[in-house]
């Protein structure tokens, strides 16, 4: 039912995308052809709706003209709606009523025909204009915000979120699965690309954090569940047996990594020769001196890179980052140790990237560290020593290195209880295991579930600096909603019409938020508009069509139609 | 020279050489990499390049023995014995192969196996022992590998076989003359089109029809090609190995006279590096009373290659002064084994030969499995 004072004034604007659009759709021909649709007052197209003056056309001409109702032609909504109903907003328009007819993704970038491109615009712009003119104005609804930040992982990661939550004053709580804080790296003697002493400066952070008023250290404790949304989130947490719930307003996953298993790769003979060892072994070795292999000191000591990492039948295409640092260094230690002992790293390639990366592979060569490329293809005995078969591929040469002692880079990969944190938060992962970030490039800590966001290895590999450049960003985009006090949820909520509602509780059975529930006085269902998330799924189910969610109201839906059909 | 890469599409070869990064891993593990010229990672990086030389110049083609390993390794899926196998495919077309490997072929083409020996001949072996013709309908159809039907090495294996799998009460059956070569070896040679045409597309008819439930072959070549590339339906592929597992485990087989010798496993790259068959072997040889066994060093999936597959059994290869079965041989003697266990008629015939060659007959047998077996069995043996 329309109101008399909503009779539509709808303005619409066909974006050019420089060329993405106006190469392959005939962009005037498809405004001149909307200016002729039912209740269009103005139809425009210009080279950058999205810009600053595209943006001002629409504001100008909502006031000038009346306007009540806003359609754009452009690309994915994904990317632009919250512009264009800012836009429209501005203009005195209600934001819910403007629509996207999405020529780029769905017209221009997939076909090459400009004349039928055109027409399959003209369809999507009618539909689009068809759906605004049923739109009814919704209102904007803010929900309050708990303050305090859940960090998921004690690590250097873990560790630099919280603290930097904690320093601007919100009160953060991290939950660490083992007994005590500092995750992997608390465990690495040394660290590159500078041979510092890990305990110099893990330490004090460990200790900042300790002492912190406002940071709440949960050890031995993992996260139970979690319920609610960004600002509003409810977290059990259970230690010691014992649950209890965390009220937040953003949460920091911080969970890291586990290192690879190279028993899966039986070729090295890993667990059956005691000198196959792993470069986390060795790292523990170095730290007690104790490098005697059978008996006495190596030696020969050789290094084998990317165990684990960038193997696809593995099912571990990535590069872990790390490897070819941590055995420059370790190589370097071990010629620091032993001087008479040729050290030598079997490369594929030298990955020597970031700050000073360059560098420390020109100190562990200038170390006196033989770089030789093969990937060794298998490792057995002969004697006492080991031997690696490898090609070496400059000389074109396969060769059987005899060896005192194989040292295994292995590499990162997710822990196996990724999964179980990712149905928790409802998080998705890339192909290769890790959690998925929003955006590549513009969302790299933040993640699909608002409210949430990804720090350290549990997103990639990465070192112990890129560990903390993420940590402090993850912790200063989880301060954004704390700071603000306040969040707004979604306005196209399911509304239910006790009229026709039959009670049968199918709705509360099939919403994954919880939203719905039945009245216990009326036994009608009602709806939680602030845990909805206008998903639809009740509405569909509802067998008495009691449910509709607003803005894809049945009417709306078959006005959009109807015209799609024509 | 046509696109490599192409010409393995065209033909159906699994083969992605863009998605090489020259790592070595491949040549690094390839058994014959540092005894012969063949270097498998260089020639994918010549084939990419498209700069290979005239292939009839390059004998080393034939040196690979299809072991697999480089298949099995290379961390990018490239799948290099796959070129290798399009390479040879490429001369065979042209008709520019070994003369032994052309006359294999031709034995296969006439008489169904590659030794050219009469095709009516092929069920001697099996005279006395009464084994059922599988036309009369069989639970376990016995497929006898080329060599194990006509090679005297390997028929006493064949025929302890056939003792066993009768005193175990298997229901066997066999195709007698009418069997012919599975072409495991046909294809790897190159000669695609003589395995896909006829060995394929006629023993798979000849196989499904005896409509037994699982087929058990005597070597690991037939049973990868079965399992792996005849697409047989309705019927389990099994090496004898395995069935031999099963029926020790079901209690169908006892095993009761102790077999008093100190014996070590030599792994077949068709039925360990390819298949995933490390265990059966050895829980047979555990099974064995009175058996002490011992492991060499390289095994399972490091096992080193005997140099019988991919076509070796009909071409001598550039590297006659040097072969692997030779450190192989001499590997089973270190441990202390008096025995080098086998479970393929090529791993028979490779080590066997390398034990006569090096002097070492004395001190090592080499036997198939299924010869200690046998002396293990009560009465039924
Ligand atoms: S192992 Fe694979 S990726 Fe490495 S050189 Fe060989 S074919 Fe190329
Ligand atoms: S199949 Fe075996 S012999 Fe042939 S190239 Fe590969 S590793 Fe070498």
């Amino acid at each position: 039912m329309m109101s008399e004072k909503s009779k539509p004034r709808i303005g619409v604007y066909v974006c050019h995308c420089g060329t993405n659009i106006a190469a392959t759709v005939d962009v005037e021909a498809v405004a001149e052809y909307a200016q002729n649709l039912p209740g269009v007052v103005q139809a425009r197209h210009y080279t950058y709706m999205c810009s600053d003056p595209g943006q001002t056309l629409i504001k100008e001409d909502c006031r000038a003209l009346g306007l009540n109702r806003v359609v754009v032609a452009s690309c994915s909504p994904r990317m632009h709606e919250p512009t264009f109903r800012a836009a429209a907003q501005e203009g005195g328009v209600n934001s819910y009523r403007t629509e996207m007819a999405n020529i780029r993704e769905q017209c221009s970038w997939v076909h090459h025909d400009k004349e039928a491109a055109t027409r399959k615009a003209k369809v999507l712009v009618a539909s689009a204009v068809a759906k605004v003119t049923h739109l009814e104005p919704l209102e904007e609804r803010e929900a309050g915000v708990h303050p305090g930040t859940l960090v998921i992982g004690g690590g250097v990661a873990g560790l630099s979120a919280a603290l930097d939550v904690a320093e601007a004053g919100f009160p953060a709580y991290i939950v660490e699965k083992s007994d005590r804080l500092g995750g992997h790296v608390a465990e690495l003697g040394h660290t590159f690309p500078d041979l510092e002493p890990t305990a110099d400066w893990l330490a004090p952070l460990i200790r900042r954090v300790e002492e912190h008023p406002a940071i709440t250290v949960m050890l031995d404790a993992q996260v139970e569940e979690v319920a609610g949304f960004v600002g509003n989130f409810e977290v059990t947490v259970l230690q010691g047996g014992q649950a209890q719930q965390i009220d937040v307003g953003t949460i920091v996953i911080a969970t890291g990594y586990q290192l690879f298993d190279p028993s899966r790769k039986p070729e090295f003979g890993y667990g059956r020769y005691p000198g196959v060892l792993t470069t986390w072994e060795l790292e523990q070795r170095l730290a007690t001196g104790d490098l005697v292999v059978a008996g006495r000191a190596p030696q020969d000591v050789a290094f084998i890179k990317c165990v684990g990492s960038r193997d696809i039948q593995l099912g571990n295409p990535y590069c872990s980052r790390v490897c070819c640092m941590v055995a420059a260094k370790q190589a370097q230690m071990v010629r620091q140790a032993l001087p008479e002992t040729r050290v030598t790293v079997f490369y594929i390639d030298v990955r020597a990237f970031g700050k000073r990366g360059e560098e420390f592979y020109d100190e562990a060569r200038e170390a006196g560290v033989r770089y030789r490329r093969g990937n060794v293809s298998e490792v057995y005995r002969r004697g006492e020593r080991l031997v690696l078969r490898v090609e070496d591929t400059f000389l074109r040469r396969t060769v059987e290195h005899e060896t005192d002692m194989v040292v295994l880079a292995v590499g990162m990969e997710p822990r196996d209880d990724t999964g179980v944190i990712s149905a928790l938060l409802k998080l998705p992962r890339s192909a290769d295991g890790f959690f998925l970030e929003a955006h590549p490039k513009l969302g790299p800590v933040d993640t699909t579930t608002n409210g949430v966001f990804l720090a350290g290895c549990c997103q990639a590999p990465k070192d112990i600096p890129d560990t903390v450049a993420q940590a402090k960003a993850a912790a200063s985009s989880a301060l954004i909603p704390l700071i603000r006090g306040t969040v707004p949820v979604i306005s196209e909520t399911a509304i239910v019409d006790a009229e026709l509602c039959a009670g049968c509780g199918m709705c509360v059975d099939v919403c994954p938020y919880g939203a719905p529930a039945l009245d216990p006085l009326w036994g009608v269902s009602r709806i939680n508009a602030v845990l909805c998330k206008g998903c639809g799924a009740c509405a569909v189910t509802c067998p008495s069509k009691a449910i509709c969610l607003q803005q894809f109201t049945p009417e709306q839906i078959m006005a959009q139609v109807d015209v799609l059909t024509v | 020279m046509q696109d490599i890469q192409q010409f393995a599409n065209e033909i159906g070869l699994d083969l992605d050489l863009l998605a090489c990064i020259q790592c070595g891993k491949c040549s690094g593990g390839c058994p014959v990499s540092i005894t012969t010229a063949l270097n498998i990672r260089f020639l994918v990086y010549e084939s990419l390049l498209d700069a290979l030389p005239e292939l009839v110049h390059m004998e080393e083609l034939w040196d690979c023995t299809c072991c697999f390993t480089c298949v099995e390794r290379c961390p990018k899926d490239v799948r290099p014995a796959e070129l290798i196998i399009t390479l040879r495919n490429q001369l065979v077309e042209s008709g520019k192969i070994p003369g032994t490997i052309g006359e294999a072929l031709m034995g296969i083409f006439r008489q169904g196996n590659p030794l050219g020996l009469a095709r009516e001949d092929r069920a001697l072996w099996a005279e006395g022992l009464d084994v059922k013709p599988a036309r009369e309908g069989c639970d376990t159809l016995l497929f006898t590998c080329c060599y194990s039907a006509y090679d005297v090495q390997s028929q006493p294996a064949t025929k302890a076989l056939v003792r066993i799998l009768h005193a175990a009460g298997v229901d066997l059956g066999y195709l007698g003359t009418e069997e012919t070569c599975c072409g495991n070896e046909v294809k790897r040679v190159g000669e695609k089109a003589m395995f896909d045409e006829m060995l394929v597309e006629e023993g798979k008819a000849l196989l499904e029809s005896v409509g037994a439930r699982c087929i058990v072959t005597t070597s690991p070549h037939c049973y990868n090609t079965f399992k792996n590339e005849y697409g047989l339906e309705g019927i389990e592929v099994l090496h004898y190995t395995q069935v031999l597992a099963r029926l020790l485990e079901e209690g169908q087989l006892k095993l009761s006279v102790p077999v008093e010798k100190t014996v070590t496993y030599h792994d077949p790259c068709f039925l360990g590096k390819q298949n995933k068959v490390f265990d059966e072997p050895r829980a047979v040889l555990r099974a064995i009373p009175g058996l002490n066994f011992v492991e060499m060093d390289r095994i399972r999936e490091r096992s080193l290659c005997c140099e019988g597959g991919g076509g070796r059994m009909w071409f001598e290869g550039t590297n006659t002064e040097d072969r692997l079965a030779f450190q192989r041989v001499q590997e089973a003697v270190d441990t202390g084994a008096e025995v080098l266990a086998v479970a393929c008629p090529f791993c028979l015939a490779m080590l066997a030969d390398a034990a006569k060659v090096k002097g070492l007959e004395e001190q090592l047998k080499v036997m198939d499995i299924s010869e200690l077996v046998v002396q293990a069995l009560g009465d039924g043996g």
